[in-house]
């Protein structure tokens, strides 16, 4: 194929590759907040928005809620099982071996996929909802794309200001600087991992909201997402919010563009080289500082 | 304000503190001297919770505290300035002075007493927007005794705030504890650098051992030999 700066479908594949960013980068965002204030990576991360996305498909669908009561039910349901995730399974175990931890997490995962596949057998659903596109000189946008990239940059605006001006927030970053100088300022650290976990909790709901727009759920979707999502996380430096902002806009710009020039198979596998290689280089990720 | 009765504590089957007594009166400076590893350390980590007691009462304002977990002693009026000072590093001055107002009684004040830190302490205004790890020793110091004071304490408890720190500026740390004492605080102080300590407080306890071996106006454990041949090397 003919390589050329004027060609639309480029510029489309461009923008594409950006707003995919923009969901990844939120996806990425509850992930590294838990393993940067807990330590702990919850594999099951992609299990919890598969099940935030049957919450939003059921009441929209079945029950007839309007959608964004659905949105919004989806997001305060992941954040109460992000919650009991850390209360049930985390806590009794957050001071032994960190393998532990990814193993009980990894453990969640085949639970909740098992448990989906059960409830809700393996059939393809789909919210049924077009939001039709959005047409800018040549090039042609869906308007869910679009709408989940400006959820996306919102929520990270959004948490980055929580985390910088608020008591809470200022207390969750400063309690993975020092957990145990935490009770001396009044602050309990149990509450704190509590809340943490509600909030990413909460944005794996928010990812579900963009998710459920965009793709077919199934109880397997989860793996869709999961690697990638972690793989992001870990490109940018587990923990580091800015870090895996950016890694989200490169990965997605690998899988567009391979996309474009090839398969978008050949996009994943050219970012997952990349991936390796990066992982050679800079082992600890684009802005991340511990080994 | 604070007494404790006869409190033994310490770490699993180490045993740091025992049976110590002591007091402190309202608008008092009280030091506990003593050697490396005679439990002074612990005798402030008793008194906020962080570690528990086995034996004892400890009471603030009449009011037993045996029962009340770390993170709500800050709200019955005690500030403990940490060992080691335990800034966060990658927060700004401001937001670590923000944390050591964090308990809802606190937030309601927090301008009033932003600006009083930093009245008291106008180097931390000039580096507000600094990160905490990038100041020098002395200039943590006054941040973490900032942070201390972010509650609006009744009692101030600093532990080896002189720790760590350069000659001259371990100079500078000791008048920052003289000002506190003119702001009308009540201190509770832990301190190795005996010599300097007494000078600023008004009664002080001698810990050897995890015991109480003296006790009594600060004069008179400076004129004391025993003490002056031990530690101050007279």
């Amino acid at each position: 194929m003919e390589f050329s700066l004027t060609d639309p479908f480029l510029w489309e594949t461009v923008i594409q590759g950006l707003l995919f960013g923009g969901v990844l980068a939120l996806l990425s965002l509850g992930l590294n907040i838990i393993f940067g204030v807990i330590d702990v990576v919850w594999i099951c991360y992609a299990e919890l928005i598969m099940l935030g996305m049957y919450t939003i498909f059921f009441l929209y669908t079945e029950y007839g809620f309007p959608l964004p009561v659905a949105f919004a039910a989806g997001i305060v349901v992941v954040a109460i099982l992000g919650t009991v995730l850390h209360y049930l399974v985390i806590r009794p175990i957050l001071h032994t071996e960190p393998i532990n931890q990814l193993l009980v997490t990894g453990g969640v995962l085949f639970f909740l996929q098992g448990l989906a596949t059960m409830l809700f057998s393996v059939e393809f659903r789909n919210l049924g909802v077009s939001f039709g596109s959005f047409e800018a000189g040549n090039m042609f946008f869906p308007v869910s794309r679009i709408l989940a990239f400006v959820v996306s940059l919102v929520a990270v605006v959004g948490l980055w200001v929580f985390l910088k001006k608020t008591y809470l927030g200022t207390a969750i970053r400063a309690i993975s600087q020092d957990r145990d100088v935490m009770p001396l300022m009044g602050v309990s650290p149990a509450k704190i991992y509590l809340v943490t976990s509600a909030l990413g909790g909460g944005l794996a709901g928010l990812g579900a909201c963009l998710l459920v727009m965009l793709y077919d759920i199934h109880p397997a979707i989860g793996l869709t997402f999961g690697p990638i999502t972690f793989m992001v996380c870990v490109l940018g430096g587990l923990g580091n919010m800015i870090g895996g902002f950016i890694a989200a806009f490169i990965f997605a710009e690998f899988i567009a563009l391979g996309g474009f020039y090839a398969e978008v198979e050949w996009g994943y596998v050219l970012a997952f080289v990349f991936f390796i290689v990066m992982m050679f280089i800079r082992p600890q990720g684009i802005l991340g500082s511990r080994n | 304000m604070l007494t404790i009765e006869n409190v033994s504590a310490g770490y699993g089957t180490f045993q740091a503190l025992f049976g110590v007594s002591l007091e402190v009166r309202a608008g008092e400076a009280v030091a506990v001297i003593g050697p490396n590893g005679a439990g002074k350390t612990s005798l402030l980590r008793v008194i906020s919770k962080v570690i528990s007691m086995t034996g004892g009462h400890i009471a603030m304002e009449g009011q037993s505290i045996d029962e009340v977990p770390s993170h709500q002693i800050i709200e019955l009026g005690i500030a403990h300035v940490p060992e080691h000072r335990r800034l966060f590093p990658r927060l700004t001055v401001e937001e670590n002075l923000r944390m050591g107002a964090f308990v809802a009684s606190a937030r309601s004040r927090y301008e009033e007493r932003l600006a009083f830190v930093y009245e008291l302490f106008p180097r931390m205004k000039e580096r507000r927007h600094q990160l905490a790890g990038t100041l020098s020793g002395g200039e943590q110091q006054m941040c973490a005794i900032g942070r201390g004071l972010m509650s609006g304490p009744k009692l101030l408890l600093l532990d080896e705030p002189s720790a760590g720190l350069a000659p001259v500026i371990v100079q500078q740390v000791f008048d920052l504890v003289r000002r506190i004492r003119q702001e009308g605080y009540t201190v509770l102080i832990v301190e190795q650098n005996i010599q300097q300590v007494l000078k600023v407080v008004d009664r002080a306890y001698l810990l050897e051992v995890g015991r109480i071996k003296m006790s009594g106006p600060a004069g008179d454990l400076l004129a004391n030999d025993e003490v002056r041949r031990a530690y101050i090397g007279l």
